[in-house]
């Protein structure tokens, strides 16, 4: 797929280039845009270690394992297909709070764990159950709070207050995951209902 | 909203200062986990290296040679009637399948229109409020082993259309 999109991008640009006789630009921009990509990742390297550098600390002061029991009320209102006791409870609530603090990299390995779990109480049926469909609604509403990478970009490209749009973001990150349980909730009424 | 502006001056100085003050008061070694942290931060950056080089590369041909903007302008019609600026239209179809991708598309609207322009803005906020859907999707569900995904997709993308919607308003308001 990302192999027939980037060849796509890259022939496309060159023949429309062709044509409009913009080879000379793109000749320049083809370097000049490999360069600045090292230069970006050199000011990622910066804000990103900084950011997880504070999250290792969050960790060691138990704030991940203290918000995953806050989250436990919410979950049996997400998920209440899901046993109480059940492991895959804590999975989901450790995914959603790596996600909301941003670290993608603690998020993934462990919703995929949840995914597994779910995919056991589904007796691995190859029909998503609701609470499946549930928490990658959830997921893809991007529950991300801060978002870092955005920020480093925005200082990098010469903005005068990069995380001035931290509020806004907030705020637009928060209704539109409502809207997603909003929609997972209705969804999982109307699915229930028989359907003659 | 000029209020939460000024209030995102002051969320990440405090989130510095609660873990930093919780992490002293409860005898950690803050600046040993800090270290571990920021040397996990340092490999993350490395490996999405080579994928944004080879994307911004490419992001670079399709904007130097015109297409972009060919792009935009053939939208342009359908986006003016949602006062929605078209040069943001193809960073929203992109972010859904490749978030990288997205980035250098992002990169590149910074560099046209700079980063604190109305379009620099909007697309900041839009970037930070939606995800990968195709790509999420594909990853757990095929961990799962699930085939039929259901209403998934309808809702994902009822989410990601909520944000830019809610993304627009609010900067109209500011």
């Amino acid at each position: 797929m990302i192999n027939y999109l980037w060849a796509f991008m890259i022939i496309i640009g060159i023949v429309y280039g062709a044509f409009t006789g913009k080879m000379s630009a793109i000749s320049t921009t083809t370097i000049s845009s490999a360069k600045e990509a090292v230069t970006l990742c050199i000011a990622m390297l910066g804000v990103m270690s900084l950011w997880m550098g504070l999250m290792e600390v969050a960790r060691g002061i138990g704030l991940m394992d203290q918000l995953t029991r806050r989250l436990r009320p919410l979950l049996k209102v997400l998920f209440p297909d899901i046993p109480k006791d059940h492991i895959v409870n804590e999975y989901i609530a450790s995914n959603m709070i790596a996600n909301i603090l941003g670290l993608g990299w603690a998020a993934t390995p462990v919703g995929l764990k949840a995914m597994k779990e779910l995919a056991t109480l589904n007796k691995n049926s190859k029909l998503a159950s609701c609470d499946m469909c549930t928490f990658l609604i959830i997921n893809i509403s991007s529950l991300q709070l801060i978002p870092v990478n955005i920020i480093a970009y925005r200082s990098q490209y010469g903005s005068m207050n990069p995380s001035d749009i931290l509020g806004v973001s907030i705020l637009v990150t928060f209704c539109s995951t409502l809207v997603g349980v909003a929609f997972s909730i209705i969804a999982r009424k109307l699915s229930k209902k028989p359907k003659y | 909203m000029k209020f939460v502006v000024y209030l995102s001056d002051y969320i990440i100085p405090l989130l510095f200062f609660y873990i930093i003050g919780m992490g002293i008061l409860m005898k950690r070694p803050v600046y040993d986990d800090f270290i571990k942290g920021a040397k996990e931060g340092f490999q993350v950056v490395l490996g999405i290296m080579p994928t944004l080089i080879g994307l911004m590369v490419a992001i670079g041909i399709l904007r130097a040679s015109g297409v972009l903007l060919l792009i935009s302008n053939a939208l342009d019609g359908v986006t003016s009637v949602f006062h929605f600026p078209s040069e943001i239209v193809p960073l929203v179809i992109i972010k859904m399948f490749s978030s990288s991708a997205a980035t250098s598309l992002l990169l590149d609207l910074f560099k046209e229109f700079g980063p604190d322009s109305y379009i620099g803005r909007l697309s900041s906020i839009i970037m930070s409020c939606t995800e990968t859907i195709f790509y999420t999707m594909a990853v757990y569900y095929m961990t799962a082993g699930v085939k039929k995904t259901r209403y998934t997709l309808a809702g994902a993308l009822v989410a990601t259309l909520a944000g830019v919607i809610i993304s627009t308003l609010f900067m109209g308001l500011m």
